[in-house]
């Protein structure tokens, strides 16, 4: 039975760390509003972006020529698979879902006797998948110093990931990212960005926008356009990613808090009791005493 | 035939600029072309260089863009670009960044030996288009810091 200067400590502790959650999650309820407005206004070029692939790719995809980043090499035997993390925990289960899905793909692709190699991006995602896959790890992207993700940290991630392509070093690349659905629930989501996925039912949109005149050529276009495209999906999960991390820790920081809150009331209870106790002990004591007299 | 279209500047960050438009100046890779209401859809590649854009009354407004393409059709032109700035905006500071990353780009294309002339050659050309841009607005491309 704690004493009770050791309930009150204890009361004071918790209620220290509750006011250090309750802070936390009004932090991210803050940043969570900046991250879905960053989302929110990066939709229209990517929208606009994939219209115009869909044409494009619907056209190209049958010719021979067709460039390497959307027919792919003939092959599938090695993955590159780009694991998106954040850089800060107590965030939930934010980092674990991405890590587990993309640890059963690299599974999975390892049991078919594929090469897998991982690149990662955000410090906790690297921290958790180096244990098992050390050898497979080839590059990390470290972006602690970066505050608000712009266009250009997207275009660093794919360059080097359409550097390595164009040397050779892998055939198909999955990005792994949180798709943001609500505060209380982020999507674990796999996305193959190389070769470059026609939209479903590309045939109907290409029809309707085969009507576009290309300058200087369909080909030139398409060679420009892939490169950039793989830029925009990979800023597009950054930012739905840096939304679900503000969504996750929000939530778990609102869980923790109201844990806080209950077990405070649990020990206040406890130690109403035992003070209480205390005073009954004492009162038949002296009781006791004035009897025996 | 509606004397006016929608014109878009939009960055993979943000919307920047949805204006009604008379007419609108582009500068394609091939060569510029000035896009009226009422114009053949077509989707064209934009090299690095100053659109502009000429309002109802006929005010001029410039943008400077990084490359990237322009969705046109007969109601609306949509830029898509992965830099756009107001020429007001364009400050020394901003042209340099742009330069040092054309300077970059081509430093790698051309310490690779997998790229194919083309390759190097597009990178090229997009220097030299950044440079020219920068005389235009009358800022100076030798200034940008970069690793030579």
């Amino acid at each position: 039975m704690p004493s009770l200067k050791d309930l009150k400590n204890r009361i004071g502790s918790v209620k220290n760390t509750r006011k250090i959650t309750k802070a936390m999650q009004m932090v991210a309820a803050a940043k969570l509003r900046r991250a879905q407005e960053a989302a929110e206004a990066a939709r229209p070029y990517a929208e606009r972006m994939s219209a115009v692939m869909a044409g494009l790719t619907a056209s190209a995809q049958g010719s021979d020529n067709a460039p390497r980043l959307l027919a792919g090499t003939g092959s599938d035997d090695r993955h590159l698979l780009v694991v998106m993390t954040s850089e800060r925990g107590l965030a939930g289960g934010f980092n674990s879902s991405i890590v587990k899905l993309a640890r059963q793909r690299a599974e999975l692709l390892r049991a078919q006797g594929k090469q897998v190699e991982i690149m990662t991006v955000g410090k906790k995602g690297r921290e958790q998948l180096k244990r098992e896959f050390a050898k497979q790890m080839i590059h990390h992207v470290d972006l602690s110093e970066v505050k608000r993700i712009g266009y250009d940290n997207a275009r660093g991630i794919a360059d080097e990931v359409l550097s390595r392509f164009e040397d050779g070093g892998f055939d198909v690349a999955t990005i792994f990212y949180n798709r943001f659905e609500s505060v209380i629930s982020q999507i674990p989501t796999e996305q193959q960005i190389i070769p470059a996925v026609t939209a479903e039912g590309g045939e109907a949109t290409g029809g309707a926008d085969s009507q576009y005149d290309y300058e200087p050529g369909e080909d030139a276009i398409l060679a420009d356009l892939l490169p950039r495209s793989v830029a925009t999906q990979i800023f597009a999960a950054l930012l739905e990613n840096a939304a679900s991390e503000q969504g996750a820790r929000m939530s778990a920081m609102d869980n923790a808090t109201r844990n806080a809150g209950d077990m405070i009331d649990r020990l206040t209870t406890q130690y109403n009791r035992s003070r209480q106790a205390a005073i009954t002990k004492e009162l038949i004591e002296i009781i006791s005493g004035a009897e025996a007299l | 035939m509606a004397d006016n279209m929608q014109f878009d500047l939009v960055s993979p960050e943000r919307s920047l600029v949805s204006v009604p438009v008379r007419e609108v100046r582009l500068p394609g890779t091939d060569g510029d072309l000035t896009v009226m209401p009422g114009h053949a859809p077509v989707i064209v590649n934009l090299r690095p260089g100053m659109v502009v854009v000429v309002d109802d009354s006929g005010t001029e407004t410039e943008f400077a863009v990084t490359g990237g393409f322009a969705e046109i059709n007969n109601t609306s032109v949509s830029l898509l670009a992965e830099r756009g700035h107001a020429r007001a905006e364009m400050t020394q500071d901003i042209f340099n960044e742009m330069m040092a990353e054309a300077h970059r780009r081509r430093k790698v294309v051309e310490e690779k030996h997998t790229a194919g002339e083309e390759v190097v050659a597009a990178a090229v050309k997009l220097l030299a288009d950044m440079e020219a841009m920068g005389t235009h607005i009358g800022l100076d491309p030798n200034q940008a810091n970069f690793p030579r």
